[in-house]
């Protein structure tokens, strides 16, 4: 039970200060893409969606200071449950609403064409 | 045969010594946890309803990307201003800590304020939340996380109080650590907003 005692999420100015320059990188890329267009949507979209993920993780570290030690680990168990239910939630009902979508009964205008 | 008068063979005389608000980080912390559910299914219900425009704006039309990069930079800048303020408490400063308070105090509130003049500018452009079912979500999506900044704010002049009145005892330390995961945290879910919203509607 010490253990959890021991803990102090402040974390340092190393880690503030690493994982702040690679949020400006993370976020700073995927602007510009969008911006100028340099890519193919396609390769865009999956590029700047990677950095989204790669950036959460990076805040999730550097800033919110989750590892395998504070609180004996429960911040991480909580955190993974969270992002398991968080990926659930969201990929689930994208899915079932386009498939609902998609076998919806024809409407007037559907017919009409 | 143990009976139920016979007194147990031994006990344990003392409680087990819990500092007082030693468990409240973690409890916040699930409370963020359970915060980041409420975001889930606002992401997701905006998903469904991603083109659902109803001849109404399409987020390629209405949304203005430098003045969303300049939020994302002011939000992100206070995430590190926030830092300092903490890396000031573990040093006991308690001047350096109210700067860098005051400083992401002020970072949070352009946010909401350049927030706030977005959703004129489109409400007066007659993308309203009654719009369209993409136009609702949106609005509910973006504005749920710009009221939970407000609140840090508010939280924070809360402490910036607390702060003068009685300095940097346990306790202050306590709330500033939680307003330090409520700060960070609400940093983490702009970057789902900026990229699923608006990099991938201008896309």
């Amino acid at each position: 039970m010490s253990a959890s005692h021991e803990t102090a999420p402040h974390g340092s100015l190393r880690a503030y200060l690493i994982g702040f320059l690679l949020s400006v990188v993370l976020t700073a890329i995927p602007f510009w893409m969008v911006m100028t267009g340099a890519m193919a949507p396609q390769v865009t979209a999956a590029i700047i969606v990677a950095f989204a993920v790669v950036q959460i993780l990076v805040h999730t570290v550097c800033f919110l200071h989750v590892n395998t030690r504070s609180e004996s680990g429960w911040t991480l168990m909580a955190f993974v449950f969270t992002a398991v239910m968080v990926l659930i939630v969201i990929a689930g009902s994208l899915w079932i609403m386009y498939h609902i979508d998609g076998n919806m009964m024809p409407t007037p205008e559907m017919i009409a064409s | 045969m143990t009976t139920m008068t016979e007194k147990p063979a031994f006990y344990v005389l003392e409680e087990e010594h819990h500092e007082p608000g030693g468990s409240t980080m973690l409890g916040f912390w699930i409370y963020l946890m359970s915060d980041a559910l409420i975001f889930a299914t606002l992401f997701a219900t905006y998903g469904v309803l991603s083109s659902s425009f109803a001849g109404g704006p399409t987020p390629r039309e209405i949304f203005e990307l430098p003045l969303v990069a300049v939020n994302t930079a002011l939000l992100l800048i206070s995430s590190i201003t926030y830092g300092f303020a903490m890396m000031a408490m573990q040093q006991g400063k308690l001047n350096g800590v109210r700067l860098w308070l005051v400083v992401t105090g002020l970072l949070g509130a352009g946010f909401v304020g350049i927030e706030l003049y977005e959703f004129s500018v489109l409400v007066h452009e007659g993308a309203t939340p009654q719009t369209s079912a993409y136009l609702s979500a949106f609005f509910t999506l973006v504005a749920t996380h710009g009221l939970h900044v407000t609140f840090g704010i508010i939280w924070l002049v809360v402490m910036l109080f607390q702060l003068g009145q009685r300095g940097l005892h346990p306790e202050n330390q306590r709330r500033l650590m939680c307003l330090s995961m409520f700060w960070h945290f609400l940093d983490i879910v702009w970057i789902g907003v900026f990229t699923f919203v608006y990099l991938l509607g201008v896309l």
